[in-house]
């Protein structure tokens, strides 16, 4: 097919967040994680896994807990003492109510979701009542001294139990009193050291489990206040722990990193007694792991070293397969990353600012596997502050390279940005038009002559850029039959002519934007769309799912492509349905008009749908056998797929012309340098 | 695990000012009530909302309660001083009821009670003048039985467990000796006869290497294993109290714990948990008793070895089980219990093997006084006869049988048909201790060789014989002597005389030349006619017998004591053999020798290690040593240096690969992909 020159950029410096919690929906098969930048995200284990929600994170509002309620309600509370309804539409606080107890460390629904109970810095433990729009306060409970860091609900919701510093009470929520005080402590008098508890479960028989700062996993009898067992996991602190739903397993998280599992086992085959004993230790992280969730069919754990870990519980299969592998998620299932391909500019977002680079270049050409010397090296041109305690959402460049715009929660900004020589001088649209906000999405034109601002309730906004600097609405694209959902991501024609906007939905339509009406709907798949684009020369739609299926769609033809319909015919081969990771950008090449280019976390591939789709007996990552077999042998293997693997984990691809690509690493172990220092731990030989 | 002083206290109740509880509170399982006794008569009843006892249920009794017992389905059962015995119910209809005195002067010095089915049994033990009683009560039928404990000079039973499996209760007594005996009270009794003797069986001894443990009380884990508390005594030592647990299987201790608080000298043991005072505390410890296996029992059970891997049968261990289902199988009658105890004194006779090969051992019989070729010819036919399950066993009588018509007979020495056998099958030295003993005997080093390299358990006795023995042999008797020479062939030349054969040396970084002369010149020849190792110290079937040596098993610390006998000048020899051979393996990179069986650089660098441990002084001071001392020392020494060097080589290489990876991570790079 040929050679490309292949610009491998390494600097981009992003650091995902660590993880701080989770909370696990049974029903629907959502994970909601919020990270220690105040970010929330979704997960739809249904969609394979994908980050269908991100609501982006701000300086003030930490997240501590997380809980569903009130069925499919999400609600947060952190460090600055609100508590917090997330709009999962708008994908936005929907509102706040300041729980007046100081900083809230922690939080706890109630079995059926009626009721949130949250523990705050002073020592109270406040009951609110989840009413149709938002919470209302009930009562306070007992109050006693010391923060309340962790809560749990008996799941007849009659008694909470809290856990605060060397102590944890139980509570009778109907009377509001203290009805049991255990000193966790209470032997281990030598020990002056506090002993925070990290971590509570109040189980239906009366059995309360910790996880204190001291690395032990403790069970009591919440009734006598007697110790029942106590296992030591960790030398530094066991941090957090989840109990199934059904209470005979819970894993528990450390600080080293290491998670572990407890399963209530009878003590001989077939005996009554059933005893709680460590079965599985894991060692997936290299960080505290704050949170863990244990769903029915999965080890789930999140790490502030921004690990999310799935590891599914099915100990009877033997066999290796896609099912039971083990899914590891460190960055976003989005583009954090830009390209101008005319200007050869990258734009990076980070979470409160943006770095413009431009690409350097060579003379020379070269054999494959060889690096060219660079005859100019990269610039790092601008970088853009936002200002304020918002993240930004979303950020894009236009293709020439002389519009950046981007978004936080409250603001949009445009900006004009002008290189001459080695002077750059970034100039502020100071007039945007009043639009409703946030953005989700943005996206230029490829003449960069329009920008495209993808809104709430499923419309798109169309702003004209005028020379010298200025910009005015044209139009707002709806959806004939109207979403509450936001549209989340946007693909524009190459001729000006079309428009096609995914939502939260999943539906996907298709705008004319020479009328600026609606054209069709792409009929509904029932997966979450992760990328799509429209073919340069003949305006097919191609759309990427979760669940790596791969379509196209003929906009003017309002229908499925016949090759789109020979690829559901003949299906994907399961090596290429079996990735863990979503396509997430797809791109054209207009010199070969047969080729489109995909890539997810650990490959980028170019497709060529003049070439026969690979069957399952034969290897998907063929690109090394081809190489090694002689010109002429080559042809018999060819297949549609020509995928490489050579550039990992890779956040962005793109085509800068028919022989040029760009791609942007983020090599792992880059960040964990830039994380914390973990707990040291004396390992043998060093 | 845990002490209970940790613990809240959910109730508390006392009895008034001058009376005294005189026996164990217990609980009715049934009702959930406690039941007391004060004041020998006096029984309370209370449940768990009664605050004052004073205020609770009364009854006060005709008779003396020794104790009262609480059986998980049956209720309390009473147990007076005179050896009445009644259940609650029965007894709280008529308070005052009259209760019968059985005992009449025995004193009653350990009852417990089991369900036997749905029916409640009483074992009770009584002692008077030094004589010990035990009484069987079955409540339901109420029928009383009476044994005698068979005496024993010079001890006394001072405390007793007991637990009922297959309906035979299980009686255990520590006595004063510190053995634990086993008692076998049977419960099928029919015959109204008189007084019974129960004899006792000696379970296990509670000493270990030199220090005796003062038992004071104990309880049975599982069938293998049980706990004894009481004071450790090593010689002119204060005792020291410990909880330990022992295998009765291997009669070894499992382990120990010290108690250095002191303890009340009671033991309980729930749910696998042991309750104990230590000090003021009471102490709950969880234990947990493995399969017991002889590696566990000697500690050297594998991970993830199952621990029925020996395909060996030590006939000393087949006890306990057997015993039990023979027992069973009888039908009742002191007289067929008889025979089972004399059949199990009897089992370390050779003759009498037990009932699965009770046809190979009769034939043995049988053959016992019959010429040479018949007996071989029979012995054969037996062999093709074993089937393959008594396989291991029936050799072993075999071979057994030889060795005995040896000893009977000493022109009966089969010396190739013993080989034969050793050669084909799977033996193990435990199924024919006295094979070896007779081939050191009868210098048979063949047979020798052969066991050392096939037997997996040799004792470091006879390992150390049979090193004595092959270095002391007359080197002209072996050169006669058909031997396996596979594990020298490779390395020494079998005609030794022919200077001819001067393989060329790679010295592995080792040069003499670049040792400095602090040796004077003689002592440079010497070490490196050594270290070129052109002459092997010994002939080449003395060789191949010292690698059968060195490639058996052994554990250091039991051979040390015997190597210690080695006379010197075959200490040396040995070391000079030992020596030749390092210095050969490390003339190749890969330190092995080549050939079968022969010994790895690291069983010759043990043996050379122990060798030096054992008789250090005795080669420092020989002057014939001296010599060859100094020079092993030379190339020990250059051989430590060479693997210095190899160390900092190794750091560059490191430090080299490191660039190479270095080189990797370069923040932009422009490069070039074919995609085909």
């Amino acid at each position: 097919m040929g050679e490309f020159e292949v610009h491998r950029v390494r600097f981009f410096g992003l650091v995902p967040a660590g993880v701080r919690c989770l909370a696990y929906l049974s029903r629907g098969g959502r994970l909601a994680l919020a990270r220690t930048d105040g970010a929330v995200e979704i997960y739809n284990f249904g969609a394979n896994y994908f980050q269908e929600k991100v609501i982006p994170g701000h300086e003030t509002r930490s997240v501590e807990a997380l809980c569903w309620a009130a069925g499919d309600r999400l609600f947060g509370a952190g460090l600055s003492g609100d508590i917090t309804e997330y709009d999962l539409a708008r994908l936005c606080v929907a509102h706040s109510v300041d729980g007046c107890g100081g900083p809230i460390w922690s939080m706890a629904a109630n079995g059926s979701g009626t009721q949130l109970a949250i523990g705050c810095e002073d020592g109270s433990i406040k009951l609110f009542q989840v009413v149709p729009d938002g919470i209302q306060f009930e009562r306070n409970l007992d109050r006693r001294k010391g923060r309340i860091l962790c809560l749990s609900w008996h799941p007849s919701g009659s008694h909470i139990a809290a856990g605060s510093i060397d102590i944890l009470r139980v509570f009778d929520v109907s009377s509001g009193l203290t009805v049991q005080t255990i000193m966790v402590n209470y032997h281990v008098q030598k020990v002056k050291r506090e002993c925070i508890v990290w971590s509570i479960a109040f189980l239906s028989s009366g059995t309360i489990i910790t996880s204190d700062s001291f690395g032990r996993v403790q069970f009591w009898d919440w009734e006598q206040g007697t110790l029942q067992d106590s296992h030591t996991v960790s030398t530094s602190a066991a941090l957090s722990l989840a109990v199934s739903e059904n209470e005979d397993s819970m894993i528990v998280g450390t600080s080293t990193g290491a998670t572990y599992q407890f399963q209530l086992l009878p003590v001989k085959m077939d005996s009554q007694e059933k005893r709680w004993v460590r079965t599985k230790p894991f060692q997936y992280h290299t960080h505290d792991v704050r949170a863990v969730v244990h769903s029915s069919t999965a080890l789930i754990s999140g790490g502030l070293d921004a690990q999310l870990v799935i590891r599914p519980l099915m100990e009877k299969i033997n066999k290796k397969s896609y099912d039971v592998a083990l899914r590891k998620f460190t960055f976003p299932h989005r583009r954090l990353v830009s390209c101008a391909r005319k200007a050869r500019l990258l734009l990076f977002q980070f979470s409160q600012h943006l770095e413009l680079w431009r690409l350097g270049s060579t003379e020379e050409t070269g054999k494959d596997g060889e690096v060219l010397p660079l005859s100019r090296m990269p610039e790092h041109l601008v970088q853009l502050k936002s200002k304020g305690p918002e993240h930004i959402c979303c950020s894009c460049v236009s293709p020439c390279g002389s519009w950046v715009a981007y978004s936080t929660a409250s603001r949009f900004h445009l900006c004009r940005v002008q290189c001459e020589g080695n002077s750059i001088s970034v100039k502020k649209v100071p007039k945007v038009p009043k639009l409703l906000l946030p953005a989700y999405q943005l996206q230029f034109s490829s003449d960069s002559h329009r920008l495209f601002i993808a809104s709430a309730r499923g419309s798109v906004h169309v702003l004209q850029l005028l020379e010298p600097g200025d910009c005015k609405h044209l139009h707002t694209l709806q959806p004939p039959s109207g979403s509450s959902e936001a549209v989340y991501l946007l693909a524009s024609s190459t001729d000006g002519l079309w428009l096609a906007a995914v939502g939260g939905d999943w539906a996907i339509h298709v705008y004319n934007l020479k009328f600026f009406k609606y054209h069709c709907t792409v009929p509904m798949y029932n997966c979450a769309v992760t990328a799509l684009a429209i073919h340069p020369l003949i305006n097919t739609l191609v759309i990427a799912y979760s669940d790596q299926q791969l379509f196209e769609f003929s906009i003017l033809k309002k229908k499925y492509t016949s090759w789109s319909r020979m690829v559901q015919h003949c299906g994907l081969h399961k090596s290429w349905l079996e990735r863990d990771t979503p396509i997430t950008h797809i791109t054209f090449n207009p010199k070969k008009p047969s080729h489109i280019l995909l890539h997810d976390l650990y490959m980028f591939c170019v497709l060529d749908k003049s070439l026969p789709l690979p069957k399952n007996s034969t290897l998907l990552m063929n690109q090394n056998t081809l190489k090694q077999l002689p010109e002429t042998a080559r042809k018999q293997e060819l297949h549609a797929f020509k995928i490489c693997k050579k550039f990992q984990p890779l956040l962005f691809v793109d085509l800068l012309d028919e022989k040029c690509l760009v791609v942007v690493e983020r090599p792992i172990m880059d960040f964990k340098t830039q994380l914390p220092l973990p707990i040291q731990q004396k390992k043998f030989g060093t | 695990l845990f002490q209970v002083s940790d613990q809240k206290p959910l109730g508390c109740w006392s009895v008034k000012h001058g009376q005294v509880l005189t026996c164990p509170v217990v609980c009715n399982f049934e009702t959930h009530e406690y039941i007391a006794v004060h004041d020998d008569k006096v029984l309370r009843i209370w449940k768990n909302e009664d605050i004052n006892l004073d205020k609770v249920f009364k009854a006060t009794l005709s008779a003396e309660v020794h104790r009262i017992h609480s059986l998980p389905n049956g209720g309390p059962v009473v147990l007076f001083r005179g050896g009445g015995v009644r259940t609650l119910d029965v007894l709280l209809e008529a308070p005052q009821q009259e209760i019968e005195n059985i005992i009449s002067d025995e004193v009653i010095k350990w009852s417990e009670a089991f369900m036997e089915g749905k029916q409640p049994v009483l074992i009770f033990t009584t002692e008077k003048d030094g004589d010990f009683f035990v009484y069987v009560q079955k409540l339901k039928t109420n029928t009383l039985h009476k044994y005698k404990l068979e005496q024993q000079e010079l001890s006394k039973p001072m405390s007793f467990t007991a637990y009922i499996k297959n309906r035979i209760i299980t009686l255990l007594c520590l006595c004063s000796n510190d053995c634990v005996y086993k008692v076998l009270v049977p419960l099928q009794q029919n015959t109204e006869e008189e007084e019974q003797i129960l004899p006792k069986s000696l379970l296990l001894n509670l000493s270990v290497s030199g220090s005796v443990l003062k038992g004071t009380s104990f309880v049975v884990l599982d069938k293998d294993h049980i706990a004894v508390l009481g004071g450790l005594t090593a010689s002119n030592e204060e005792p020291k109290e410990c909880l330990t647990i022992w295998n009765t299987k291997f009669q070894t201790l499992q382990t120990s714990k010290e108690l250095p608080l002191g303890t009340s000298g009671q033991l309980w043991c729930y749910e696998e948990k042991f309750f104990f005072t230590h000090g003021k505390v009471l102490t709950v410890i969880m234990y947990k008793c493995e399969t017991s296996s002889l590696a566990a029992a000697v500690g050297k059970l594998k991970d993830g070895q199952t621990p029925d891997v020996s395909a060996f049968v030590n006939w000393n261990t087949l006890g306990y089980e057997e015993l039990a289902d023979s027992f069973q199988s009888q039908q009742s009658g002191a007289l067929k219990y008889e025979s089972t105890m004399a059949l199990r004194s009897e089992r370390n006779a050779v003759a009498s093997v037990q009932p699965d090969d009770l046809s190979v051992g009769k034939l043995l019989l049988n053959l016992k006084d019959v010429p040479r070729r018949i007996f071989e010819d029979g012995i054969r036919q037996l062999m093709s006869q074993a089937q393959t399950l008594e396989l291991q066993a029936s050799i072993g009588s075999v071979v057994t049988a030889l060795t005995n018509r040896y000893k009977a007979n000493s022109n009966h020495y089969h010396r190739t048909f013993m080989l034969e056998i050793v050669q084909t099958y799977d033996l193990s030295y435990s199924l024919c201790p006295d094979l070896m003993a007779v081939a050191l005997e009868r210098k048979d080093v063949h047979l020798l060789q052969t066991c050392l390299l096939r037997f997996p358990d040799i004792p470091e006795e006879m390992t150390y014989a049979c090193l004595e023995m092959f270095l002391s042999i007359d080197e002209d008797y072996l050169k006669y002597t058909d031997l396996d020479l596979d594990s020298v062939i490779c390395y020494i030349d079998i005609e030794s005389n022919n200077k001819e054969v001067k393989t060329e040396i790679v010295e592995n970084g080792f040069s003499t030349e670049q040792e400095e002369g602090t040796w004077d010149t003689q002592l440079t020849e010497e070490s490196s006619l050594t270290s070129d190792g052109e002459l092997c110290p010994v002939g080449a079937q003395r060789a191949a017998l010292l690698n059968a040596v060195l490639c058996s098993a052994y554990s250091e610390a039991f051979l040390l004591p015997h190597l210690k006998n080695l006379p010197a000048k075959q200490a040396v020899l040995f070391l000079r053999y030992l020596f030749y051979l390092y210095v050969k393996c490390s003339e190749k990179i890969n330190t092995t020798l080549p050939g079968m069986s022969s010994p790895t650089i690291s069983q010759i660098m043990d043996w050379m290690c122990i060798l030096l441990d054992a008789h250090f002084t005795v080669i420092v001071m020989l002057p014939e040593a001296k010599l060859f001392l100094s020079s092993m020392h030379k190339f020990v020494r250059a051989q430590v240096r060479f693997y210095s060097e190899l160390n900092k080589i190794e750091g560059s290489l490191q430090e080299l690969q490191r660039l190479h990876h270095q080189k990797d991570p370069q923040t932009y790079s422009i490069e070039v992909l074919e995609i085909i």
